[in-house]
């Protein structure tokens, strides 16, 4: 049957046009309850009644039809695994898509898993099912109608099965009682199901009495028409509203489309905030220039309790305002937030604030992230939460609510808990880290894996090459090997010989998907989360030694002045003779009585590599630092045992030349053959601004650094030596580094030729090749070096240029995150090892602040500030890069939040610094033979 | 994933139909008196009628007379009330002109001009509505309209569009919703009997490893659309042939 749909829609010129759609109404739709007498069953749209409801409301085995408000706001109850036995009507789906798309992409996530028995029933396209839209009827009542009909409809089909409609509008239930169809609220629903107290805290609460009549705290909202209409007129400022960190009274609103120089807005205050959360996108409104006010300096820290007033917040804004400097000149621009064009609330980590009344219905939850506000949930079991770290999501604020209100989500583990803390990592930093599904373990290639001789036609057999790899201590995903045979007295044959994932990773399966999502493999000090299954990641893909494996090999004829004769690449078969460490390697080259293939192999390359080096900084790449630490873990108890300097051998700095050098030669390639679509990876000149603190310092110091061109940055900065402080270069490096822009990838075609460039390394093409287990991008350029050589064929995706622009986003924003992540993971383990600890430590001066001096201590990484009180302290001057002795401890006292706290021990200042500790912190040696974890080389650039 | 699903999990679209089947065709032959033949067609909602005038002597410039066949003339024209924006002239535009030179190419497959030297066929088309498919209606129509003007044909020549949904699943019949959402549009016009390709064109592009599987299915698109135009045009026959009594001795009463 057939009928039309009629609407009328205004077009972009301002027209009003009708459409007219067909609407085909079928009868072939099947109702997906297994043992249905009328359809026939149906591939994969089957409900077995298999699981028990267990719901104490209805005695009754009954099948769940939701209503579209349960979805929307009860997200968190549904992917519970109580839920079950459901049937989703199109109707609802078609309205959760259209109001609220993450909403929908996770009710799909449930719907897939089979265990849930989810179904989806197309009611809008069935026949019995469809209902006109009535002239004058409200889409919202015509919905509810269609889900009616449909709950009537299931009723008649199946009526030896029970349905319950579950739906929080109150209309809604009331009509379909007159139609006989069981219903009940979610929160009547939920009461009554088995384990109902953890669940119903985590029930969001969207309705608010306002029958206490509090007062309202804050301004009402703009609706989104004056908005619009504000922002059509200039009126108002469409931007991205950022929290402060320090002071919670205080944020800014960074406005997209600026015109002339307004990029900033500073909002002040409760009013000036209006419950805008951070990354919401507001309107804002600017205030005249006359009441505009300065950026305050100020710490203010949100000391509410959940029951409390408003006084406090009250108290702090009078402060702030007092505070403020009357310096004209120093005035931003100020406004207010007048409405919220888009909420951007996630899901926050925290905890729940320590003092009050555990045992209370309301509870206040602590978000890790600092910028986020507190919020006011509602929990049963208050106690047991309050030792542990949890997860909570934002339902509203309202207008008279202090605190914005939510719910429950889950709980990670106990506070301070290394797995909690991990976990904390990762979802902070949006990291997708949970197990592989069936799906992608299905991609996975059977074990045992056998080479068949099909394979070995397809590829050039190098087993007997002395091919080996050299990676750091504990490396189980090894994806490069070399190896170096002399040809003639004067030509070497050097090979890379890279982990050909791309065989095992088709594209479009939903292992090639997944590791596109997850883009890198992030290492966290105690854990390492795969961007594919460990089968591929540490045993097939991996160059173990002694093992056939396939690989990519990259093969240049060289001469004795590393200069590139000929380069060729394609897919090959190898037997790596050993899987070697840094240190191991660095041994076996310094052993002069040691003359094996390999030694030989690996002495030639050590002398290849350096020149290579030595070329490379001759046109200009930059030597980077930064102060990388390595951490020692017990392996039982997993706890920090020392913290460290990551070691370099010289082999380290040799294999990594052969990288780039690989990455460089497949760059030209790629680039060469696909000239629109080829992955590469670029590091844009920073812009001059960016090296202001470095020039400052330099002149202090009386070194003049240039940084118009990269090769001029890297002559003046080895030209900047001082005898008596031979760190003092590396910190003018890890300086230099911070003043560099983040490389990205992208796709050739979106950019001209003159943009490729890397900044950092001083090359014009340069891509990622080298380690495709641990990155995606890699995996990509391997698929077009695989096309490009002939040995696979193309597909749709990789030639799209807007398909690879989009991977690439998720690419960098991953990557930028994993980094993000390391570092916190770091940050907190050496946090770990300092509880209880008091020592002496070595730091130099980085840089000096008004009110603190910020000291970098190289042996642990760490760089902390030195609060100071006054600038005057007698005769002693503190200078950028000189040496002190700083007193190390650990403030505790914010369970989230620990942070360093310096004592100034040497220079002695009289009455501020402290006398140095009598036992003078020695290193320990002995945590030697424990195991070693968190060894990768990180390439970053 | 903004972007509105062409094909839904379930393996519906957007108006229901599945990805292999074909919107309603409603279609009538002899719907006007005047020319020598002409048809109605339907497909889905657009909605096209088809005349033809001929075989005739050759009108306008003598000198355009084959000898060894008949001019076959087609003029595309779309009525200004047919698209969603009213259109500003109904025929001559670029488009047009383009549409009426395609269908032609697409007839004369078919159509056996030989056998009318020195005169001239003319088929008139016009769209009443656009939704999707316009030319290949058109040239469904014209079929039909060339078959009640008794004009020899070596076979039925049939049009349909293919696209690709989702990137991975061909799908038949394409309305102007998923024209516009969608993507690549694959018109194939092909003599279905014989399974000849007469005429094909395509709108944007997908990849190549794609193009069996979406042209196999507008093929077989082809194929059903000729089994509702026979069944029309039998039924057509019939109904003339009971006005005019020959029809007794086929059917018993």
């Amino acid at each position: 049957m057939l009928t039309t749909k009629v609407f009328i829609r205004k077009n972009k010129a301002g027209n009003f046009l009708k459409n007219i759609r067909e609407h085909y109404l079928r009868d072939d739709i099947n109702c997906g309850i297994s043992n249905c007498d009328h359809c026939v069953p149906h591939l994969n749209s089957i409900t077995p009644p298999t699981n028990e409801n267990k719901s104490t409301l209805y005695n009754f085995n009954h099948y769940l039809i939701l209503d579209t408000n349960v979805i929307l706001h009860q997200m968190d109850i549904l992917e519970e695994d109580v839920i079950c036995n459901v049937i989703i009507l199109n109707t609802v789906l078609e309205e959760v898509k259209h109001r609220n798309l993450p909403i929908y992409r996770r009710l799909n996530n449930v719907m897939e898993n089979s265990s849930r028995n989810f179904y989806l029933f197309p009611n809008n396209f069935h026949i019995e099912c469809y209902v006109a839209q009535d002239k004058l009827e409200i889409i919202n009542d015509y919905n509810d109608r269609c889900i009616r009909k449909a709950c009537v409809w299931y009723m008649q089909h199946v009526p030896k099965a029970n349905f319950i409609l579950v739906t929080d509008d109150v209309a809604n239930r009331q009509l379909a009682l007159k139609d006989n169809i069981h219903c009940c609220s979610v929160e009547n629903y939920v009461a009554q199901l088995e384990s109902a107290a953890n669940l119903q805290d985590k029930l969001a609460h969207h309705e608010f009495q306002y029958a206490s009549k509090k007062d309202d705290i804050f301004p009402p909202h703009l609706t989104t028409v004056e908005i619009h209409q504000g922002i059509k007129e200039n009126k108002f400022y469409q931007g991205v509203y950022h929290a402060s960190r320090d002071n919670f009274l205080e944020g800014y609103v960074t406005i997209e489309e600026s015109d002339e120089s307004l990029t900033q807005i500073i909002v002040q205050g409760r009013a000036g905030q209006n419950r805008a959360v951070q990354g919401d996108i507001v309107a804002v409104e600017l205030f005249n220039i006359s009441e505009w006010t300065v950026p305050s300096d100020m710490v203010l820290e949100d000391e509410g309790l959940v029951e409390s007033g408003v006084d406090e917040v009250v108290r702090k804004e009078t402060e702030l305002k007092l505070s403020k400097g009357k310096k004209a000149e120093d005035k931003k621009p100020t406004g207010r937030v007048v409405g919220i064009i888009r909420r951007k609330w996630r899901q926050y980590c925290g905890i729940l604030q320590q003092d009050g009344d555990a045992t209370n219905l309301h509870q206040l939850f602590v978000p890790a992230e600092r910028r986020v506000p507190k919020i006011r949930i509602q929990t049963r079991q208050g106690e047991y939460l309050r030792s542990q770290k949890i997860v909570v999501s934002i339902d509203l604020w309202p207008q008279h609510s202090r605190y914005p209100e939510g719910h429950f989500v889950r709980a990670l583990g106990p506070i301070g808990d290394q797995a909690t803390e991990n976990e904390v990592v990762l979802l902070e930093h949006e990291v997708p880290h949970n197990q592989f599904s069936e799906q992608v373990l299905k991609c996975l290639p059977k074990i045992p894996w056998i080479i068949t001789d099909a394979d070995v036609a397809e590829r050039v057999d190098l087993r007997h090459l002395a091919i080996c790899s050299v990676d750091p201590p504990g490396c189980t995903d090894i994806d490069d090997a070399l190896h170096c045979r002399t040809l003639s007295e004067n030509t070497f044959e050097v090979g890379v010989h890279i982990a050909d994932v791309s065989h095992f990773i088709r594209p479009g399966t939903a292992l090639d998907l997944e590791a596109a999502n997850r883009a890198t493999t992030v290492y966290l000090v105690n854990k390492r989360i795969d961007m594919v299954p460990e089968l591929l990641s540490s045993f097939l893909c991996s160059l173990r030694g002694g093992e056939e494996r396939f690989a990519f090999s990259c093969i240049w004829e060289m001469d004795k002045d590393a200069k590139i004769l000929n380069v060729r690449c394609h897919k090959s078969i190898i037997k790596s003779r050993k899987a070697m460490t840094y240190e191991e390697a660095q041994i076996t080259i310094d052993d002069k009585t040691n003359n094996g293939a390999i030694a030989i192999a690996l002495r030639n390359l050590n002398m290849l590599a350096k020149i290579l080096k030595r070329k490379r900084l001759e046109n200009g790449a930059l030597v980077l630092a930064s102060p990388e630490v390595k951490i020692h873990m017990d392996s039982e108890t997993m706890e920090p045992l020392d913290v460290e300097v990551k070691q370099l051998f010289e082999t380290n700095s040799m294999v990594e030349e052969f990288m780039l050098l690989a990455n460089i030669s497949v760059a030209e390639i790629i680039l060469e053959a696909f000239p629109d679509c080829a992955m590469l990876r670029r590091h844009p000149s920073p812009p001059v601004t960016n090296f202001d603190p470095l020039l400052k310092v330099g002149q202090n110091l009386g070194f003049d650094i240039k940084v118009d061109t990269g090769k001029h940055l890297a002559e003046s900065l080895d030209l900047a030596v001082k005898k008596n402080n031979p760190y003092m270069n590396t910190m003018l490096r890890i300086l230099a580094t911070r003043c560099m822009m983040q490389a990205v990838y992208f796709p050739s075609g979106i950019l001209p030729r003159s943009n490729y460039f890397h900044y950092g390394l001083a090359v014009p093409l340069y891509t990622h090749f080298t380690s495709p287990i641990r990155r995606y991008a890699d995996i990509m350029v391997h698929r077009l070096l695989a096309v490009t050589v002939g040995s696979d064929a193309t597909y749709p995706d990789l030639l799209n240029k807007q398909k690879s622009q989009q991977l690439c986003n998720n690419l960098n924003y991953r990557n930028r995150m994993a980094q993000y992540a390391g570092r916190a993971s770091v940050a907190f383990n050496t946090h770990l090892f300092f509880r209880n600890k008091v020592q002496d430590e070595e730091g130099y001066i980085l840089c000096i602040r008004k009110n603190a001096i910020q000291i970098l201590i190289p042996r642990y990484g760490l760089e902390c500030a030195l609060y100071l009180q006054t600038q005057k302290c007698g005769d002693v001057v503190l200078r950028a890069f000189d040496p002190v002795t700083v007193r190390l401890s650990l403030d505790s006292s914010n369970v989230q939040h620990e942070r360093f706290v310096l004592k100034l021990v040497h220079p002695y200042i009289d009455g501020f610094s402290v006398q140095p500790l009598s036992v003078p912190s020695k290193r320990k040696n002995e945590i030697k033979n424990k195991k070693k974890i968190n060894e990768k080389r990180k390439k970053q650039l | 994933m903004s972007r509105k699903e062409l094909l839904s999990k379930i393996g519906l679209r957007q108006d229901g139909r599945r990805a292999e089947e074909l919107r309603r065709i409603r279609c009538k032959l002899g719907v006007f008196t005047q020319p020598d033949g002409s048809a109605y067609l339907e497909q889905g909602l657009t909605k096209v009628l088809a005349a033809v005038y001929g075989p005739h002597q050759v009108r306008g410039g003598r000198s355009k007379a084959q000898h060894d066949a008949a001019i076959l003339n087609c003029q595309f024209s779309m009525a200004v009330f047919s698209t969603g924006d009213r259109k500003k002239r109904p025929r001559g535009d670029r488009k047009s002109t383009e549409i009426s030179i395609h269908l032609r190419q697409a007839l004369l497959a078919a159509v056996k001009v030989e056998l009318y030297p020195w005169s001239q066929i003319d088929v008139f088309v016009e769209v009443l509505h656009a939704d999707g498919g316009v030319f290949s209606a058109c040239v469904n129509a014209a079929t039909l309209a060339l078959i009640d003007a008794g004009i020899p044909l070596k076979e039925y020549i049939c049009a349909c569009t293919a696209s690709l949904a989702n990137n991975n699943v061909a799908m038949v019949d394409i309305s102007n919703q998923e024209e516009i959402i969608g993507g690549p549009v694959l018109t194939v016009v092909a003599l279905p009997m014989s399974a000849k390709i007469v005429h094909m064109e395509m709108f944007q592009r997908f990849h190549l490893d794609h193009l069996p599987k979406v042209l196999n299915l507008a093929l077989q698109g082809c194929k059903d659309i000729k089994v509702i135009l026979d069944e029309a045009v039998r039924n057509h026959v019939e109904d003339i042939g009971s006005t005019t009594g020959w029809s007794n001795t086929t059917t018993k009463q």
